[in-house]
């Protein structure tokens, strides 16, 4: 993708409406906002995000930023970074965190889920090879810890070494003794995070975004 | 056979202790005459006591004086019997399966009050002070010390509507409903005015946290029912007290001002904020005070008692809300208190708050079914009966018409079902009948009381007894039964991170940004003047896992301990191949030397030393993660043992392409923490790596192989670390496994 896109119109909401699932006012609301953080430019660097100051203390920082500017997000096939984004990217972004639009069916629910877990999962998969090694694990939960000094760094890889255990005895179970667990993949996370409820935990409130405090 | 003989054999019993019961009460009258006799007998002698005391008394070998222990040897038979009851309850298993405890225990009390009416002798009643200042107290501060904070915060303002307007609606609508209804010539019932009516109302309002508890404690539903109801239950008390106090005040007045409604709601306002201030004083107070206790750690678990007492006491002497005050201040001392505290203190404080809630709920159901024998009554049909259809109708209105409105603000909506639920799972319990206990007019006073016991036992026996099967039908969601993941945590932190980042980006104040704002005034200020030493700055990913470890530890002491080996087998999925693994293990364990041993004590020491266990599930009666009851000191050793042996049987691979890279980096642990890596082209053997994964039981982190013979890869693993440079790491099982894991247990 990558294409510049000139700021939507109205008329355009529909489209992207239709594609995020967000509602007009919704669109809108989030459309000043891009405006804001881009300074009124059509494309959004992640120098932008600079300008954010209470994002400045997560310990997540840099993953969440990357995570807007990771085509993976973008669509099912996408691929590889990109240094700008448009509008549209960043609303795709967004739509990940909607909250569920209740009755679900099951099958729903299941796909919300999946797409909610692969956002998850692309997050800390940052080499993009389909797996999550343990090193990419251990850098989550390093970052995580960021904020502890020294002592976080050696705990930080006891604990994802254990977690990847965890992984690995509900994933694969009893191993034999020449087999070797590689990385977990997204079925494994899929699994792992099964009791976790993902669809309803992972969302942020738009509804009431004309609360915005836009000098911030 | 035996089962029926058991069978019998419990009913008996259970006869017995009834008629022991009874009997106590009657001793109780008793040796009163018993102690006038001895006096008069006294009588006599100073007669001929100026004279040279020709005849003496013969020297009493074994006297009689009841009366001098009479008062705790009542209180405690009572208790006594209340419990051998409880236990009796498990020995007819199919009752207790269908029936609540808490209506067993309502019935045991109503038996025996019949019984002691019978021998036409004055039963114990459910005094309000008795009730409201031992016997309530116990169960509130147990249910908030172990109130599941993140579901609660998560749910507060559904919460705090349900309880606010929910009662409101409630108090007022079976009030002014009543007022009509008294209206009706045929109830005989016109004399009650409308003051009396809401007055009543706002008695029979209230939803009783120790009734909701008894009974969903049972039912084992889903945590967000189960805090909806029961955070309701709580904080639902600054309303009654409010309500209660208003109406009871302008009851003897006659009249209500529309100033004094205003100073109602302004009252409202202070008695619940009041409250909460009170405990959060109190809280912070304990909290500093564990500070200092790393001398005299035994009485650590009085400290917490007593302040939360205190702030209970001290918000009833203000009229403030002291339920609302004892749990904001379990809540707010429980994090620090909890990180300055040694693990036995911490042990002490669940089970003694556990004993004595349940002691508590035991003995008020028992004394409600006394009360209800024993209370004079003033039965009036229609009364009771409008009461109690009201009650259930003005709930279930209440129910849906709130959640209408807090649907449009919920991320997970409230369906049916759970709307269902949380209007059924409206119990009345005992404060309601505490506070009309304590109304003061006699006349008006009995026939209210007859009609709150009425719905009390209508919510209790038939919703409690039915909700379950309900339960089962409807489908409803149960309690997950998850055990403490560490992949759950770092998600739910990660998530917690993630989604205060994109409300940050799309500049949106919400729930998280809140959360996390005061997570971060938390560490910064509050952590370093309440929790001791070096604890203040250790972030909560840290504590969970340092705690799952000593979890793990514990449990592979557990499975280690020879005498307990049978019961663990049976516990972990017991396979041939973990028995003779663990036997194994057993050996090896004795093998490691002192010095080593040390060395691993004191690193251990600074891990595992002061961390907890912490609770997942919050049912009342459950304490299943604490196994063991033995000496610290004893179980260090063993558990350091342990620690080290599972942390050499720890290790895992990395990258993935065995034949495509050259290079395979393998890692592995040291007790330490430290995780060495190394390169394969560095190894002399290049090869499989095993990794055995094991759930985290813990109790069998060895690799699996099949044959006990062939030991874990583990040993060998660190064995060959000592010959190569700590900056390698080290490979598969070789040829001479025995020979090097004697080795490198001898050595280390």
């Amino acid at each position: 993708m990558g294409t510049l896109q000139s700021s939507p119109a109205p008329s355009e909401y529909a489209d992207l409406s239709e594609k995020t699932g967000f509602s007009f006012e919704q669109i809108g609301v989030l459309h000043k906002r891009f405006r804001h953080l881009s300074h009124n430019d059509n494309v959004l660097r992640k120098e932008d995000f600079n300008g954010i100051p209470d994002l400045a203390s997560n310990p997540i920082r840099t993953q969440i930023v990357e995570a807007f500017f990771d085509q993976r997000n973008f669509s099912k096939d996408g691929d590889g970074k990109v240094d700008e984004i448009g509008f549209e990217e960043f609303l795709v972004v967004m739509s990940h965190f909607r909250p569920p639009s209740l009755p679900m069916t099951d099958e729903q629910r299941d796909s919300v889920r999946k797409e909610k877990l692969r956002f998850l999962f692309n997050m800390h998969d940052s080499d993009n090879d389909g797996m999550i090694t343990l090193e990419e694990y251990r850098h989550v939960v390093e970052e995580l810890l960021s904020r502890s000094g020294a002592l976080g760094k050696e705990t930080a890889k006891g604990i994802a070494d254990a977690a990847m255990l965890e992984v690995a005895s509900i994933s694969v179970g009893h191993m034999e003794p020449d087999e070797f667990y590689e990385g977990i993949t997204f079925d494994h996370f899929l699994k792992l995070l099964a009791t976790f409820e993902i669809e309803s935990k992972m969302s942020v409130r738009f509804l009431n975004m004309d609360t915005i405090t836009l000098c911030k | 056979m035996a089962v029926r003989a058991a069978r019998s054999a419990g009913f008996t019993a259970v006869l017995l202790l009834f008629l022991v019961l009874a009997g106590s009460a009657w001793t109780g009258d008793a040796p009163a005459a018993h102690n006038g006799t001895p006096s008069t007998q006294e009588d006599p002698d100073p007669h001929h006591g100026t004279n040279a005391t020709n005849h003496r008394k013969a020297f009493p070998v074994l006297a009689f004086n009841y009366d001098h222990v009479r008062k705790p040897f009542e209180i405690s038979l009572w208790i006594l019997l209340a419990l051998l009851m409880k236990l009796g309850f498990h020995i007819i298993p199919r009752v207790s399966h269908v029936v609540p405890e808490s209506c067993l225990l309502i019935f045991v009390g109503l038996l025996v009050g019949g019984v002691i009416k019978a021998m036409d002798e004055k039963a114990p009643v459910l005094d309000s002070k008795l009730f409201f200042l031992y016997l309530l107290p116990p169960i509130i501060l147990d249910a908030g010390y172990f109130l599941p904070i993140r579901a609660f915060t998560e749910n507060m303002g559904t919460i705090l509507v349900f309880a606010v307007v929910g009662t409101l609606w409630n108090a007022f609508f079976v009030g002014g409903m009543m007022f009509a209804v008294c209206q009706i010539e045929a109830a005989q019932v016109g004399h009650v005015d409308l003051l009396s009516c809401l007055l009543f109302g706002s008695i029979i309002s209230a939803v009783d946290p120790v009734a909701v508890l008894a009974v969903f404690e049972e039912i084992h539903i889903n945590e967000l029912l189960h805090i909806l109801v029961f955070g309701e239950s709580l904080l639902n008390d600054a309303v009654t007290v409010v309500l209660y106090h208003l109406f009871e005040e302008f009851s003897h007045a006659g009249t209500v001002t529309v100033g004094d409604a205003f100073l109602g709601v302004v009252s409202f306002f202070v008695v619940s904020l009041g409250g909460i201030l009170v405990g959060v004083i109190y809280g912070v107070l304990g909290a500093f005070t564990s500070r200092f206790t790393s001398h005299s750690r035994v009485i650590e678990p009085l400290f917490v008692f007593l302040y939360s007492y205190m702030a209970y006491l001290s918000a009833e002497v203000f009229h403030l809300s002291g339920i609302m005050s004892l749990i904001a201040c379990g809540v707010v001392m429980r994090p620090y208190v909890e990180a300055n505290i040694s693990h036995k203190s911490y042990t002490t404080i669940k089970y003694f708050l556990k004993m004595w809630s349940s002691v508590s709920e035991t003995l008020i159901f028992i004394f409600l079914g006394l009360s209800t024998v024993e209370g004079p009554h003033n039965w009036n049909w229609i009364f009771v009966i409008f009461t109690l259809v009201l009650c259930l109708l003005s709930r279930v209105l209440g129910v849906v018409g709130l959640t209408f409105i807090i649907n449009k603000f919920r991320i997970v909506k409230l369906t049916k079902k759970d709307q269902f639920i949380v209007a059924y799972g409206g119990l009345r319990g005992a404060i309601a009948f505490s506070l009309g206990f304590l109304l003061t007019d006699s006349e008006k006073k009995h026939m209210f009381l007859t009609a709150i016991i009425t719905v009390i036992f209508f919510t209790v026996f038939v919703q409690g007894m039915t909700i379950r099967p309900l339960v089962d039908l409807l489908a409803v969601k149960r309690k997950k039964e998850s055990k403490a993941s560490i992949n759950e945590e770092i998600h739910t932190q990660f998530l917690d991170h993630l989604l205060t980042g994109i409300g940050d980006i799309c500049g949106h104040y919400g729930h998280h940004h809140w959360k996390d704002k005061l997570n971060r005034f938390n560490k910064t200020y509050v952590k370093k003047w309440l929790i001791a030493g070096e604890r203040s700055n250790e972030p909560q990913l840290i504590s969970f896992y340092n705690k799952m470890e000593m979890k793990q530890a514990m449990m592979l002491v557990e499975s280690g301990s020879a005498a307990k080996l049978p019961s663990v087998m049976a516990a972990a999925s017991a396979q041939n191949i973990q028995q003779q693994r663990e036997e194994a293990r057993q050996q090896k364990l004795l093998k490691i030397s002192k010095t080593r041993e040390a060395e691993i004590r004191k690193v251990l020491r600074a891990n595992l030393q002061k961390t907890r266990q912490r609770l997942r599930s919050y049912s009342r009666h459950d304490l299943f993660m604490d196994p063991f009851e033995e000496d610290m000191s004893e179980v260090r050793f063993r558990k350091q043992k342990v620690e080290m042996e599972r942390r050499m049987s720890h290790y895992l691979t990395v990258p993935a392409k065995r034949q495509e890279t050259p290079s395979v980096r393998k890692v592995w642990f040291e007790p330490e923490h430290k995780v060495y890596t190394y390169d394969d082209s560095q190894s002399p053997r290049s090869g499989a790596i095993q990794l055995n994964p094991r759930p985290s039981d813990g109790a069998a982190l060895l690799d699996g192989s099949p044959q006990g013979s062939e030991p874990s890869a583990a040993p060998q693993s660190a064995d060959q670390s000592e010959r190569q440079k700590p900056s390698r790491c080290l490979s598969d099982p070789g040829p001479n496994e025995d020979e090097e894991e004697s080795i490198f247990f001898s050595s280390r």
